[in-house]
C-alpha cells in the first residue's frame, strides 16, 4: 500500500538523473513534497496516519539529502550505475595522492597545537578550493565522460579531503572552547 | 480515517468547526499560553488580566499547592518548598545542575532525573512542570470556553531527548494532548516570519531564564527551515543573577548566609538586574536573618564586568551555529531577540558588535514565543485557511551515536540533520554462539560516552547461535518531529526476527506518570469518571465527523461490503456516544479506526501518489 519510494531518488523529485542538478528546482520539489507528507501536516489525525508520515517525511529528508550534498549525490549515481565506490575495501590510493595527505594532516596537526587559529582557517579555505577541483572533475566524468572508474577514484579522493575538513573543524571547536 | 488536507488541501471537513489549541512556553522564569483567536495569535490572560505566570510552584504542608503569582511571596519564607526555575531540572540528573550550592532545596539524586524532597512529599521537576503547565490549560479553558483538542509546547531548540521527553511527559500529567514539541527560535521565527513577511537567512537570538539558543533559519515563501541551531542548556538570566550575588555576598563580606538570606539575595540581585536595563545604577537594600543589613548600589559598568564571560559564553555556540550552517555574519538579513534576558543593554551590544548590525527588537521578547506556538497549534490542530499553509523543516541540535568499543562514540545521527530521520547500523557479533548483544545510546558531541549524556542502554536478546560475525544486527536510529528518539533492533539472517524498542522516559516509567496523574486529579477535584467521558465523547465525534468526510470524498475506494461495515461502525459508536460510559466509547473508537485502517492507507497512498509521481515539478507550486 506505500507509496513507491523504489524509484530513485531523481525520479522522486522529477529531475534528470547528472550529477550537475539544478539546485533551486531541487529544493522546490523538496518543499512541494514535504509540504505534503511532514507530520505536521497530519497532526491532527489518529496514530495510523501520522506513523505513515513520519516515515514519509523521513524518506522525503533522506533523498534530499543524498541529492543535495555533492559527494553523496556522486556516490549515489555510481550506485545507480552499478559502479560501486568500494570505498570501505578499496583503499588503494596514489602513493603520491597519500603523501600530499600526510603533508595535509601534519599540517592540520601543528597548527592545532600551536593553537594557530588563522593557520587552520587557511587550511580550511586551500582544502575547499582542492575539494571544489575534484568536484568539477567528478563533474566531468560522470555527465560528459561517463567515465565511472574515473568518477570512483574522484570520490574516493574527496572522502579523503571531507575527512580532513571535519578534522580541521573539530580543531576549530577545540580552540574555540579553551578560548 | 480522512487525510483530508491531500484530497483538499486548505481545507478542513467542518470548516465552520474551529477546534481549540493553544501553544504553550513553559519558560524557566515565566510561563504563557496563546492562541489564534480570528485569525490572530493573542496571548490569554489570568483573570486580573495577567499574562504571565511566574514559573514558581509552591508546594504546602495540607497537601495544597500555589502556582505563579501565589507562590512568588514565599520564595524567601519558605525556599525548601517553593520550588522556582524547575526547568533547569528536567531531565538532568545531580551533576547536570549548574549552581546547585546556592539552591536552598534538599534535591535526592535519583537515577535519570533529581527529585526534590518538599513538605508534600518527593517531587519529580516533571511534576512541577506539570503544576504550572494545568494552571495554563485551565486559564485556557476557561478563556475560550471548551476543551483543548491539543497544545503545542516550545521546548529550547538545544533541549537534548531527555529534556525534551520530561516536557512532554509534564504536559501529558497536566492533561495535555501534545500536538508537537516546537523549539523555541523556530516559534520565535515564525511569529516574527509572518508578521514581517520575512524572505532570507535570519538568526534568532533566545537568551531566556535559564537557557541559551541560537538558531539560524532560511525564510522563503511559506517555508522555514531552520539551518543550524546551537546552544548551551544551562545558561540564562540566572546566570547573571547568581553573578550579582556573588558580588553582594563579596562586597558585604557574607559569609554562609542561610537558605532564606540565599533567596532573599538573589532576588534582590534579579530586580537590580532588571533595573540596570534603563538606569545607570541599582541600589540594594536588605536585611537578613541576621540582622545584618546590606546596603550597596551596583554600577551598570561593574555589571558589565562581572557578567562579561556569560556573554561571551553565547558567541562560541552563535559561532559553530553560523559554520554548522555554512554561513558567515554577512548573510544574516536579521537578528531576531527572544527571551527576557535580551533585554540587558550589554546583551544587545555584543550582539550587534558580532552581526555587525542592530538587532531586531520590533516583538515583545517574552512573548514572541509563545504566539508562534499558537500558529503552530492553530495549524497542526487542523484550523488551516489554506493561505497560512506553512511548513516548519526544523532539525535536531545534539548528534545521536552509541558506545563502542574502548568507551567511544560513533556518531549515527549527526546534529543539524533535518527531522524527522533515520538511519540504520549494522552490528555482528563477536563470539561463536553468541545470543545476545547490548546496546548504549548516548547524545553529544564529544568522542568519550563519558562526556556524552547517556539516553539508554537496552539488550537484544534471542540470536540465534552462529559462528562469530555471522549475525546481523540492524540498529535502526528514528527521530520523530517532535525530536524524540527512539531505536530498534533486529538480528536480520536467520529469519528469525528479534526486536525491541527503547522510548527513553528517563526515571520516570509509564506506571509512575499513571501514578501521578491519578494523585494529581484526585487532588483537584476534578471528577475524573466525567473528564474522561467528556474527553472520549469528543475523541469519537472528531473521528466520525473525519471518516464521513472521507467517505464523501473517496468513497468509491471502497467495496460494498467494506463500505457497510464501516457505515455500521459509525452507527454503533453514535449509539455509545449517547450513553455515559466512556470505555464502551474508547473501544467504539478503536473499532472504527480498525475498521477504516485500509481505506485510510488506500487513501493516502493515492493522495501522496499523485502528490509524488504523477505530476511535474511546475505543478507543485506551494
Amino acid at each position: 500500500m506505500l507509496p513507491d519510494f523504489s524509484q530513485d531518488y531523481f525520479a522522486l523529485f522529477g529531475l534528470p538523473r547528472a550529477y550537475r542538478i539544478d539546485a533551486a528546482m531541487l529544493d522546490q520539489a523538496y518543499h512541494a513534497m514535504q509540504g505534503k507528507v511532514h507530520p505536521d501536516r497530519h497532526a491532527h489525525l489518529p496514530e495510523t496516519e501520522r506513523r505513515l508520515s513520519m516515515q514519509w517525511a523521513t524518506q522525503v529528508n533522506e533523498a534530499y539529502r543524498t541529492l543535495r550534498k555533492p559527494l553523496l549525490r556522486a556516490h549515489y549515481l555510481l550506485r545507480l550505475a552499478g559502479a560501486e565506490t568500494d570505498h570501505e575495501s578499496n583503499t588503494a590510493m596514489s602513493p603520491a595522492f597519500l603523501m600530499e595527505q600526510m603533508e595535509w594532516r601534519e599540517a592540520v596537526a601543528e597548527a592545532r597545537a600551536a593553537g594557530e587559529h588563522h593557520e587552520l582557517e587557511k587550511l580550511m579555505q586551500r582544502l575547499e578550493k582542492h575539494g571544489g577541483e575534484i568536484l568539477a572533475e567528478i563533474e566531468r566524468s560522470l555527465d560528459a565522460k561517463k567515465d565511472f572508474e574515473a568518477a570512483a577514484d574522484a570520490v574516493r579522493r574527496l572522502m579523503f579531503i571531507e575527512k580532513l575538513e571535519h578534522e580541521i573543524q573539530d580543531a576549530l571547536e577545540a580552540l574555540e572552547s579553551q578560548d | 480515517m480522512a487525510l483530508l488536507q491531500i484530497t483538499e488541501p486548505g481545507m478542513s471537513a467542518a470548516p465552520h468547526q474551529h477546534r481549540l489549541a493553544v501553544g504553550i512556553d513553559l519558560g524557566t522564569t515565566n510561563s504563557l499560553v496563546a492562541t489564534v483567536r480570528n485569525g490572530i495569535a493573542v496571548v490569554l490572560q489570568d483573570e486580573v488580566g495577567r499574562s504571565l505566570l511566574p514559573s514558581i510552584v509552591r508546594y504546602k504542608a495540607d497537601g495544597g499547592v500555589d502556582v505563579g503569582y501565589a507562590a512568588q511571596g514565599t520564595q524567601a519564607t519558605d525556599p525548601r518548598n517553593t520550588i522556582v526555575s524547575a526547568k533547569r531540572f528536567m531531565g538532568r540528573g545531580l551533576k547536570d545542575v549548574s549552581h546547585i550550592e546556592s539552591m536552598p532545596y534538599d534535591f535526592l539524586d535519583a537515577e535519570g532525573m533529581v527529585r526534590l524532597r518538599t513538605v508534600a512529599g518527593i517531587k519529580s521537576p516533571v511534576e512541577t512542570s506539570a503544576e504550572i503547565l494545568r494552571v495554563l490549560r485551565e486559564r485556557a479553558e476557561a478563556s475560550l470556553g471548551g476543551d483543548l483538542v491539543g497544545a503545542v509546547i516550545t521546548v529550547p531548540a538545544y533541549f537534548d531527548d531527555a529534556q525534551r521527553q520530561a516536557t512532554k511527559d509534564a504536559a501529558k500529567l497536566a492533561g495535555l494532548n501534545v500536538l508537537r514539541l516546537l523549539n523555541e527560535p523556530t516559534a520565535a521565527a515564525i511569529a516574527y516570519g509572518l508578521d514581517n513577511a520575512s524572505e532570507g537567512v535570519y538568526a534568532v537570538f533566545d537568551l531566556g531564564g535559564g537557557t541559551f539558543d541560537i538558531s539560524i533559519l532560511k525564510l522563503s515563501r511559506g517555508v522555514f527551515e531552520v539551518l543550524a541551531t546551537n546552544g548551551d542548556a544551562s545558561l540564562g538570566g540566572d546566570d547573571f543573577d547568581q553573578r550579582v550575588y556573588c558580588w553582594i555576598l563579596d562586597d558585604a563580606r557574607i559569609t554562609f548566609p542561610s537558605i532564606e538570606d540565599t533567596r532573599r539575595l538573589l532576588l534582590k540581585a534579579r530586580e537590580a538586574k532588571e533595573m540596570l536595563t534603563s538606569h545607570d545604577e541599582a541600589p540594594i537594600h536588605a536585611e537578613l536573618g541576621t540582622g545584618q543589613a546590606v546596603d550597596l548600589t551596583l554600577k551598570i559598568d561593574t555589571f558589565a564586568d562581572i557578567t562579561r564571560t556569560l556573554i561571551s559564553k553565547t558567541l562560541g555556540p552563535t559561532r559553530k551555529a553560523l559554520r554548522d550552517a555554512g554561513l558567515t555574519v554577512n548573510d544574516i538579513k536579521g537578528v531576531v531577540m527572544v527571551g527576557g534576558a535580551t533585554r540587558m543593554p550589554q546583551v544587545q551590544r555584543a550582539v550587534a558588535e558580532y552581526f555587525k548590525q542592530e538587532p531586531l527588537t520590533n516583538l515583545d521578547p517574552e512573548k514572541v514565543v509563545a504566539l508562534g506556538a499558537a500558529m503552530q497549534a492553530n495549524v497542526l490542530a487542523g484550523n488551516r485557511a489554506g493561505a497560512d499553509d506553512w511548513l516548519l523543516l526544523d532539525v535536531i541540535p545534539l548528534s545521536l551515536g552509541m558506545e563502542t568499543m574502548g568507551g567511544l562514540t560513533e556518531k549515527v545521527i549527526p546534529r543539524n540533520s533535518t527531522i524527522p530521520i533515520a538511519k540504520a547500523q549494522d552490528f555482528t557479533t563477536f563470539k561463536d554462539g553468541q545470543t545476545a548483544m547490548s546496546f548504549h545510546i548516548v547524545q553529544g558531541e564529544r568522542e568519550l560516552v563519558a562526556d556524552c549524556r547517556s539516553l539508554a542502554r537496552f539488550e537484544l536478546r534471542g540470536i540465534p547461535p552462529m559462528v562469530a560475525g555471522a549475525a546481523r544486527i540492524r540498529v535502526t536510529f528514528q527521530v520523530d518531529a517532535d525530536g524524540l528518539l527512539s531505536v530498534s533492533a533486529r538480528e536480520m539472517t536467520s529469519g528469525v526476527e528479534a526486536s525491541i524498542t527503547v522510548k527513553p522516559s528517563y526515571g520516570l516509567s509509564d506506571d509512575e506518570i499513571a501514578g501521578m496523574l491519578k494523585e494529581s486529579i484526585d487532588h483537584v477535584g476534578d471528577d475524573v469518571q466525567a473528564r474522561n467521558l467528556r474527553e472520549q465523547q469528543v475523541e469519537a465525534g472528531r473521528l466520525i465527523e473525519a471518516v464521513e468526510a472521507a467517505l464523501a470524498a473517496d468513497g468509491r475506494l471502497l467495496r460494498p461490503g467494506e463500505r457497510a461495515d464501516i457505515d455500521e461502525e459509525i452507527a454503533a459508536l453514535k449509539k455509545r456516544i449517547a450513553g455515559s460510559d466512556h470505555r464502551a466509547i474508547k473501544a467504539g473508537i478503536d473499532s472504527l479506526n480498525a475498521a477504516t485502517q485500509d481505506f485510510a492507507a488506500r487513501r493516502m497512498d493515492q493522495g501522496i501518489k499523485r502528490a509524488l509521481t504523477g505530476q511535474k515539478i511546475v505543478e507543485f507550486k506551494l
